[in-house]
């Protein structure tokens, strides 16, 4: 790798390993570290979500379902055995009568993303604006209404709780930073680069040999893979969970995160992740009262429910004035001295 | 076999609401190339309208009602639609989900959870008896409404001048442009009768459907998702195409409804399952026919050069 490489890589990471440190510090109070702890899950989410949108240019409106089935498959796993007659009486025996630990569920979460994204992507892949949009709409629309009434595989209507909470700050940064790496690592491989080509120009790209439908396919199941994956750490660290949850307000807000950053760049998918996670907590913060100068300013805390408000009102003002979002679609670089003109020598580079 | 007639004027009657709904979406894409998720907030704001104001007589509720909706249609595309004019299609439709949310958001806070009850018109809810058949008058009220409604459309867009020039805009923008069509006008047209009829579904649906009988922050949100995968599902380039998308959803989510057992252990066999149905069958079609189910001419699905 060159170094203006390592420090695309190291510009996303160094940000997430921050955030957790700042997690991590004494002072900070437990309410603080808990909307902390949710910033680094979106930050899993947003970067899964990104692998695919990012690269191949398509929208996705149904990467919430995989999410939702990771996110469903490690808290019906971890759940303890003499609990879950009572918390999901209908489930199908097998399911029942095991249980699995905290990392063998984010391994089970990833691999059931993964096959359903797969299984999924085979015949949608075939799909191309408009019609690819609704169809992954449709995705997730069966998903919710599946898991949000099937007794045999989860709660149905009712509510997944005594889910361990095991995803801490150690382990939401490290599943953030993993699932980063994984992003970084796809978009510098043959394949990434493939599909970024067919993102630019898909006639040129199908001209060079490129198969368009199996570089998307591929990344559609990286991508459900990996948000399979950061649906374990939702669901860890939630400890509650139902199907609502994990449904149109979750994709909307996804959604709203990468846009915010900047769709076309890894750097945009944690800052957009990071900026919409942190407004929210401020608002909230100004809600309750504890932001001096909001006080100041209104003589009363801000009204309740401004954190809605506030986030739809920033995500539509960032779409209208910057549609190419925070980052403008570039990676992380640092700032560049200004170059002295030298004569070149030999050959350039 | 009265029943199912029963089942199926309900039905034909679901579907006509959601054709008229299809109709406002699908005039601002013709003119826009832009997809409005926000769409079933107008009705919201519209039947909030109607909630807030139902101690006055009944004209000036309506009249208010389709003074606020103008309005915020008329806002709504001249501070997001038209600065984003250029931007790519999704990058529109993303921008109105987020419009969506503001407004449901500014709701909530605004109206609480907790939903308004709204009866517009009593009397249309009273049941009307042929025989043994039962129908309730706002059944028969609001197919023919809806019939109404697209044959003015039609009239207005092949008979008036500004009809003509919005048909040209939406076949190709750039060249009507160049013949003198003037896209703000134009556009505006178009934005101004899509919320009326955005005002028009608001007073019909609470009393049409009876769970939306209730007023809350997410009101037409459902109707408005499964109007939109109709609208792409029918065909979106041509208004025919899209409104019979959007009816052919509300025909088949009110029949389904009807005749779907109402317990089940599996998916797929009862109504609540209804929702994954649909959207199954939408799957479907979109993988058979993904320019459209009603559209006559099979370009290719590859994009040209």
């Amino acid at each position: 790798m060159r170094r203006g490489d390592l420090v695309q890589l190291l510009g996303p990471i160094g940000l997430v390993v921050l955030v957790g440190i700042i997690g991590s510090l004494g002072f900070v109070s437990p309410d603080r570290q808990v909307e902390i702890l949710g910033a680094l899950v979106s930050v899993a989410i947003v970067v899964s979500l990104y692998v695919f949108v990012g690269n191949s240019g398509v929208v996705s409106f149904g990467h919430v379902s995989f999410v939702a089935v990771g996110a469903f498959a490690a808290g019906v796993m971890t759940i303890p055995v003499t609990l879950k007659p009572t918390i999901t009486p209908g489930l199908f025996s097998l399911l029942a009568r095991h249980s699995l630990g905290n990392v063998p569920s984010l391994v089970l979460a990833a691999l059931v993303g993964g096959v359903f994204a797969l299984l999924v992507g085979i015949p949608l892949m075939r799909l191309s604006g408009l019609s690819a949009g609704i169809a992954t709409f449709a995705v997730l629309g069966v998903t919710h209404n599946i898991l949000g009434n099937w007794t045999k595989i989860g709660p149905g209507p009712l509510t997944l709780t005594t889910i361990p909470q095991t995803t801490g700050m150690l382990q939401g940064t490290l599943g953030a930073v993993g699932v980063v790496l994984v992003a970084f690592a796809y978009q510098r491989s043959r394949f990434g680069r493939k599909l970024r080509a067919a993102r630019e120009d898909p006639a040129a790209a199908r001209a060079a040999g490129i198969d368009i439908h199996r570089e998307r396919l591929w990344a559609f199941a990286l991508s459900g893979t990996l948000c399979g994956f950061a649906g374990g750490l939702f669901v860890h660290q939630a400890g509650t969970l139902q199907a609502g949850d994990v449904y149109l307000d979750l994709t909307f807000l996804t959604l709203a995160m990468l846009v915010v950053g900047g769709v076309g760049s890894l750097w945009g998918a944690v800052v957009g992740a990071l900026v919409v996670s942190a407004l929210g907590s401020f608002l909230l913060d100004a809600e309750n009262g504890d932001v001096g100068f909001v006080n100041d300013l209104l003589g009363k805390p801000l009204w309740g429910g401004s954190r809605l408000v506030g986030v739809a009102a920033f995500m539509a003002l960032v779409l209208v004035l910057l549609p190419s979002g925070l980052t403008n679609g570039r990676e992380f670089g640092l700032p560049r001295l200004p170059r002295i003109r030298r004569p070149v020598r030999g050959s350039a580079s | 076999m009265t029943e199912h007639v029963q089942t199926l004027l309900d039905a034909v009657a679901l579907g006509s609401i959601y054709g008229l709904m299809a109709i406002g979406i699908g005039l601002v894409f013709g003119v826009l190339r832009l997809v409005n998720f926000a769409y079933g907030q107008l009705v919201m704001a519209g039947a909030y309208a109607l909630a807030l104001t139902q101690d006055v007589s009944v004209v000036l509720s309506i009249a208010l009602c389709f003074a606020v909706v103008l309005a915020l249609s008329l806002a709504m595309e001249l501070a997001a639609f038209r600065p984003l004019r250029n931007a790519s299609p999704t990058t529109m439709l993303v921008a109105t989900f987020a419009i969506s949310y503001l407004l449901q958001s500014i709701a909530l806070v605004r109206f609480g959870a907790i939903g308004k009850i709204l009866v517009v018109i009593p009397q249309l809810t009273k049941p009307l008896t042929i025989g043994s058949l039962h129908v309730r008058w706002i059944t028969i009220v609001t197919i023919l409404v809806a019939a109404g409604v697209f044959a003015a459309l039609t009239l207005f867009l092949t008979r008036t001048s500004i009809g003509l020039q919005m048909r040209a805009a939406s076949i190709d923008s750039e060249t009507a442009r160049l013949l003198g069509v003037r896209a703000n006008a134009v556009i505006t047209v178009a934005v101004l009768i899509s919320g009326a009829i955005a005002a028009l579904v608001a007073v019909i649906l609470p009393m049409a459907v009876p769970e939306r009988i209730l007023v809350t922050p997410d009101y037409a949100l459902r109707e408005t998702i499964i109007v939109l995968v109709g609208v792409v599902v029918g065909g979106i380039d041509r208004l025919l195409t899209a409104t019979l998308g959007g009816f052919t959803m509300g025909f088949l989510v009110g029949a389904l409804s009807g005749f779907l057992p109402s317990s089940g252990s599996w998916p797929f066999t009862s109504s609540v399952y209804l929702d994954s149905a649909v959207f199954m069958l939408v799957i479907v079609v979109l993988l058979l026919r993904p320019e459209g189910l009603f559209t006559r001419s099979r370009r290719s699905v590859v994009d040209r050069v």
